[in-house]
């Protein structure tokens, strides 16, 4: 009597898998064509990434952090990629760079406008919020089985997963820094006669630009999160690489693949993060 | 419909936020205050029935406290809030009336605004600041540049072009903002409370330089302000808001001087008459005027016939040429063959009719003789006697026909 009455107890798992396999059917189509979407800018960036020699990657992004960053970053970027080097990683990394760049790309291009939309009107903010929750609360293994029904085994799927759990926070920044421009100074691009265009590119998204670029930060630093989650649905790259560590009780092997994805976070969150500053507040 | 001379024309507006606006008109109807329809309805009445007009080229001061409407009124004015009902007329066209395409036309070239916490953009230059009107209406890069120079030049900021805001104090970035609405050379200008925002050092230094500006450029502008000292000097004529509605509107020596109601009264209470007051008000006829081909000695009786101790002497156009101290007379020894003409000063203190008492109280107190009041063809309108100016500084609106008015309740 201390038991809940089985009887009562809904099948809802059952249905769930009965409705992902009719969506699998039914919408194959669409499955493909966002496969294809995904599959198509992915091949692009590891081909690039494979081709260009290791030192014009670690000068580029040198570079890079000397510009927008403190110079420190650029010292960390050069020490701690040619470390990824030595311990034989390189080419893993290059795999998981691929994934994230991919799946950042694809949740900045898609949560931006998303942020816009949802700063412009009250009821799409209201109806997007729980679900944004939910992507972000739900425990990310469970979207990795669906993910493989609906794009197979690979790094699609991976991508897509990464997409989701990491696409909330540019949607949820984007739409904040929207809505914190100063009032007067939304009203003073009205005043002005400017059309919904020039507003939003004139005035808001270059005002929002801290605020959007944290979100992209942010976006970026939960990809790398789930490089690892990703590998066990067959994304090969680093994640692969620690989860082989744990199969085989390799602590050396797991440890060096995690501390190459904590290089490589670093190197991004700084660079991007100053991304967000440049323009605003010069150091 | 609209006369050549209205700018703007506002008519019986209204604007009551809340979710549905016509629900409380017979609350209105009945009389029910502000405070009792947003107790009873949650409806807001920030307007209320307000009529007015603006002339070309003037400066129209609406003046009121925090919650008065006067800032939702400016923007009804280029629609940035939409009136719930009345009509507004810009150069005799309905805005009201206007699709969203004229809307922004009028708001590109007929209107510009001017707002108290600026709302210029950071992440821009001083000069990409000021053509942001011109760049959004799709004016030349060349045309951009010419007219933020100039209007730089007219808040004498040249010099200041590629500076950032931020590195920018309140005063300059006010002017940033001024020289943004001026670069579109509309003939409106709205201001929203726009030296509110400064010091008060720097706020008496933009009025003056307002002033100074609108001796350059031919503008026709709603001003907006809490102070009334602002208003009483800035304004052309003066609207004080009071819970929405228009409770006197008229030129800042009849607010002043004829206070509409204890509301008024009690706020221009301690506004000193002295800087508002022009001395016309005061002004004697002059009870010795002569021609300089009189004798001293026929003019000497004249004046101690009529019991003064000046004369001035105005030629047969009118125009004033000097004046003439007894003192000065009887200290002439050939007097019967002496004309006045020679004796009389010809440095004496002059003021216009338009001047303020306090700028004619200097004057009064270094001379022994009044002030002549001449205007600009230098004719003698009157003179301005120290008794009178002293007298009409000090009575402070004890003298202004207005019966004191004491309320009681019921």
């Amino acid at each position: 009597m201390f038991d809940f009455p089985e009887i009562f107890a809904l099948p809802l798992g059952e249905w769930i898998n009965i409705a992902v396999d009719w969506l699998t059917v039914t919408l194959s189509s669409v499955f493909n064509i966002i496969t294809i979407g995904i599959r198509t800018p992915l091949v692009y960036i590891e081909r690039f990434l494979w081709w260009i020699p290791w030192w014009a990657l670690i000068l580029i992004l040198a570079i890079l952090a000397w510009k927008v960053a403190r110079h420190w970053v650029a010292t960390v970027t050069v020490i701690g990629l040619l470390f990824i080097g030595l311990i034989g990683l390189w080419d893993h990394t290059m795999t998981t760079l691929a994934i994230i760049v991919t799946a950042v790309f694809v949740s900045v291009l898609i949560g931006i406008p998303l942020g816009i939309t949802a700063a412009k009107s009250d009821r799409f903010e209201q109806s997007i919020r729980p679900i944004l929750d939910g992507m972000q609360t739900m425990p990310s293994f469970v979207y990795l089985i669906p993910a493989v029904f609906f794009f197979g085994l690979g790094k699609v799927p991976a991508v897509v997963a990464t997409f989701i759990y990491a696409v909330p926070p540019s949607i949820r920044l984007t739409n904040l820094g929207i809505r914190q421009v100063a009032a007067e100074t939304v009203e003073a691009g009205k005043a002005f006669g400017c059309t919904g265009a020039q507003l939003l590119f004139k005035i808001q998204l270059p005002l929002a630009r801290p605020s959007i670029m944290a979100g992209v930060n942010q976006t970026i630093m939960m990809a790398l999160a789930m490089v690892v989650i990703a590998s066990m649905i067959g994304a090969s790259g680093l994640g692969l690489e620690v989860l082989r560590g744990i199969e085989r009780l390799d602590v050396g092997r797991g440890f060096l693949a995690g501390f190459a994805i904590v290089i490589v976070a670093i190197i991004i969150d700084r660079i991007s993060q100053a991304f967000g500053r440049a323009g605003t507040t010069r150091k | 419909m609209a006369d050549n001379n209205h700018k703007i024309r506002c008519q019986g507006l209204w604007k009551i936020f809340g979710p549905r606006p016509e629900s409380i008109r017979d609350l209105i109807e009945n009389g029910a205050s502000k405070q009792e329809i947003r107790e009873a309805t949650g409806h807001v009445i920030a307007i209320r029935d307000v009529s007015f007009e603006v002339q070309d080229n003037e400066v129209f001061v609406v003046m009121g406290l925090s919650g008065s409407g006067k800032s939702t009124l400016v923007r009804c004015i280029n629609r940035l809030i939409e009136p719930s009902s009345g009509s507004i007329f810009i150069e005799g066209a309905n805005i009201g009336e206007m699709d969203e395409h004229d809307l922004r036309e009028l708001r590109r070239h007929k209107l510009s605004m001017v707002f108290q916490h600026f709302g210029l953009l950071p992440h821009r230059s001083v000069i990409d600041n000021v053509t942001f009107g011109l760049e959004v209406r799709g004016d030349s890069k060349k045309e951009r540049m010419e007219n933020a120079q100039k209007a730089l030049e007219l808040v004498e900021l040249s010099g200041w072009e590629s500076s950032r805001i931020q590195e920018l104090s309140g005063g300059m970035q006010q002017r940033v903002g001024l020289a943004r609405a001026l670069a579109i050379g509309s003939e409106i200008l709205l201001m929203d409370e726009p030296f509110s925002a400064l010091d008060p050092l720097i706020r008496r230094q933009m009025q003056e330089e307002f002033l100074n500006l609108r001796s350059k450029v031919k503008k026709t502008v709603v001003f907006i302000t809490h102070d009334l000292l602002e208003a009483l000097t800035l304004g052309d004529r003066i609207a004080i808001m009071r819970d929405g509605a228009i409770i006197q509107l008229g030129t800042p020596q009849e607010i002043v001087t004829m206070p509409a109601d204890d509301y008024v009264r009690e706020f221009v209470k301690d506004v000193p008459r002295g800087k508002v007051v022009p001395v016309s008000t005061i002004i004697e006829e002059p009870p010795l005027v002569t021609d300089g081909e009189k004798s001293v000695k026929a003019t000497v009786e004249e004046m101690e016939k009529k019991g003064v101790d000046f004369a001035f002497i105005v030629n047969a156009n009118g125009v004033c040429e000097g004046a003439l101290a007894l003192e000065d007379a009887l200290a002439v020894k050939e007097n019967g063959a002496t004309k006045i003409g020679e004796v009389a000063r010809r440095e004496f203190p002059t003021i216009s009719p338009d001047a303020t008492l306090e700028q004619g109280l200097p004057l009064i107190s270094e001379g022994d003789m009044p002030v002549a009041a001449l205007d600009k063809g230098r004719r003698l309108v009157g003179i301005i006697t120290r008794a009178a100016l002293l007298k009409a500084v000090q009575s402070n609106g004890e003298n202004s026909g207005a019966p004191k008015v004491t309320t009681h309740q019921g």
